[in-house]
């Protein structure tokens, strides 16, 4: 056999074995993490090399413990859950408001200082968002802002603009200029070609957009732990759960449970919509 | 363009007319791309741009958190702080722990994306529910997956050690997280490994390889398969399609997930931050300047760390796009 036929039938077994490998690697750690959330403490620490018990063993009362309110003597998720989604819609929302005219004139109108606009943007990932969080924090604590979760909303917003931009920019610019000009014609005026033509032919665009601003809205700690940390009422999902790991009569599996409850809404979302995030993310790229 | 239109509602009214001419189609362009920019040039502004200058300032005046409301524009201008931070014991090494961290995560999930874009590349059955499978370590959030981790490599009950011991034959349980040095033996040569170093940086690169995997396989889809069948025909190997075909075309992506990957992975703090504490040797500089902040309140010190680490950032980013990279294109508008 000459090499192209032996390298042909290699790697053709080969890639089932990388492609059974990456999702073993994968997925093994969200299952071990739902499988430990339903199991007794006492269990797990007997047998801790076991992943698989009955369903007769499982238990919910971890996920009880996660989500009853503080005053009844749970870790209050519920309230977490609600500062979480709150934070981050918000954020969503504000940031496509922003984006979305943003992204329109970087793609289409010619105005000064256009092609400077990407230095701008290049600051907000040059820098570490820790350099960022020593001045915020102290703004935000003259402005009475830290410790509220607007405060929050805004720095997310300054977060994902500029990677929004980009994403709708790119998309944008796929869409034919002409058919602005027949709406120009039709005696459409700029903002109303870009409610009436442009927007509904970038809904994929703007949905995959909205779901990663959510997305980083959603997993961010650094900020929530800097600004939210002292009143617990106010505390996001992740944010709870990092402070739960520091609480000492806290088992494992209530961890877990939490680490469930924290990734289940995104991981619901992102299954719904996944086409969407992929195409959208990497819309551009393969422009090389 | 679109030009035929009388002044668009958008653009700034406040500006005085001049005298009686009406502004050129150029000049309304001009205004409403101003317009449309603006809420988010205030934002990045305000919440990004002030904080950094703001940071610089702070960086050379004797400032605690005690004092900080005296602080302003005119305080007393110093080196004192990075003479302080420069001088630290733990400076230099925590810097080279950032290099080597950086590095290596940035290679191993480039490494690991390439070749899962290249497996995951052919159709076959269940191909959207295995990518969508493959991306979820990047979509989760940090806080959920570094417990499992913990858990996981966990000495006492984590399935790591179990299974090591039980399976593998380990002698004793190894504490992954925890342990600065691990005294590995191979072929009777006896060497110290990083230990908690490696597995951050693996946990790095099994979060952020779906990220470099999206890029490749994007760009891989759009690879004209003519060149491709041509070269099937002349009885080219796998390795040679890929050597010579595919990895021509890759070339200009894998270098901008570099020089992203490298950025993002220099300045992460909460991935380390919340496996280590930044203990046993994974000391990162962001997490340095969190505990400048936290622990000592000390935040002329803490602006001063976080500034060098931007500084070495550039230093390396201009090195990098000047010397090595080849030929960044994307850049072009």
């Amino acid at each position: 056999m000459d090499r192209a036929a032996v390298e042909t039938r290699v790697f053709g077994v080969l890639r089932w074995v990388v492609i059974a490998g990456l999702v073993g690697v994968t997925l093994f750690p969200f299952l071990y993490m739902l499988l430990l959330s339903l199991r007794p403490i006492e269990e797990v620490l007997q047998n801790p090399g076991q992943l698989w018990v009955g369903p007769a063993e499982w238990t919910v009362s971890t996920y009880r413990e996660v989500l009853t309110p503080a005053g009844s003597g749970g870790q209050g998720f519920l309230r977490f859950l609600g500062n979480s989604a709150m934070v981050s819609i918000a954020a969503t929302a504000l940031t496509l408001l922003v984006s979305i005219p943003g992204a329109y004139a970087v793609s289409r109108l010619r105005f000064v200082g256009r092609r400077q606009v990407h230095f701008l943007f290049l600051a907000v990932y040059l820098f570490p968002s820790i350099l960022l969080a020593i001045p915020l924090f102290v703004l935000f604590t003259r402005l009475g802002l830290r410790g509220s979760l607007a405060g929050l909303t805004i720095v997310y917003i300054a977060q994902t603009v500029p990677v929004s931009i980009y994403m709708l920019r790119n998309y944008l610019s796929t869409i034919p200029v002409s058919l602005e000009e027949a709406a120009a014609v039709d005696g459409y005026s700029r903002l109303q070609t870009i409610r009436k033509v442009i927007l509904p032919l970038a809904a994929p665009a703007v949905m995959a957009n909205a779901l990663y601003v959510f997305m980083i809205a959603w997993n961010e700690f650094l900020f929530a732990l800097l600004f939210l940390v002292e009143d617990r009422n106010d505390w996001t999902v992740s944010l709870g759960l990092a402070q739960l790991s520091g609480g000492i009569e806290v088992s494992k599996t209530v961890l877990m449970a939490g680490s469930v409850v924290l990734t289940l809404p995104i991981v619901v979302l992102f299954f719904a919509a996944e086409r969407l995030l992929t195409e959208g993310l990497t819309a551009g790229a393969d422009k090389g | 363009m679109v030009a035929t239109q009388p002044p668009s509602t958008a653009s700034p009214a406040a500006e005085a007319p001049r005298g009686k001419r009406p502004l050129t189609r150029r000049q309304q362009e001009n205004r409403a791309g101003l317009a449309y920019l603006s809420p988010t040039l205030v934002v990045v502004l305000v919440v990004v741009v002030l904080p950094i200058l703001w940071t610089v300032m702070l960086a050379f005046q004797r400032i605690r958190l005690i004092n900080l409301r005296r602080a302003g524009f005119f305080g007393e201008y110093t080196l004192a702080n990075l003479k302080l931070v420069l001088s630290s014991p733990g400076f230099w090494s925590s810097l080279w722990t950032t290099l080597a961290y950086t590095i290596g995560a940035t290679f191993f999930s480039i490494l690991f994306g390439l070749v899962a874009a290249l497996a995951l590349r052919g159709a076959f059955r269940g191909r959207t529910l295995v990518r969508a499978s493959v991306l979820l370590p990047y979509v989760a959030p940090v806080v959920a997956v570094t417990f499992v981790w913990e858990i996981m490599l966990s000495p006492q009950f984590g399935i790591a050690n179990n299974w090591g011991t039980r399976f593998l034959g380990w002698d004793r349980p190894i504490a992954f997280l925890s342990q600065r040095e691990y005294d590995a033996s191979l072929f009777g040569w006896h060497f110290d490994v990083p230990l908690a170093l490696l597995t951050v940086i693996a946990f790095e690169a099994w979060r952020y390889f779906p990220f470099a995997f999206l890029f490749l396989l994007a760009r891989l889809q759009a690879v004209p398969r003519d060149l491709e069948e041509a070269a099937l025909v002349d009885g080219a190997a796998p390795t040679q399609i890929f050597r010579h075909i595919l990895l021509p075309q890759l070339g200009p992506v894998i270098a901008l997930l570099t020089v992203l990957r490298f950025i993002m992975t220099f300045n992460k703090f909460d991935d380390v931050y919340l496996l280590t504490g930044g203990g046993a040797g994974t000391e990162v500089v962001s997490v340095r300047v969190y505990q400048f902040l936290t622990a000592r309140f000390d935040i002329g010190a803490a602006s001063a760390q976080a500034l060098v680490l931007a500084f070495g950032l550039v230093i390396l980013l201009v090195v990098y796009l000047r010397f090595m990279a080849p030929r960044v294109e994307g850049e072009e508008d």
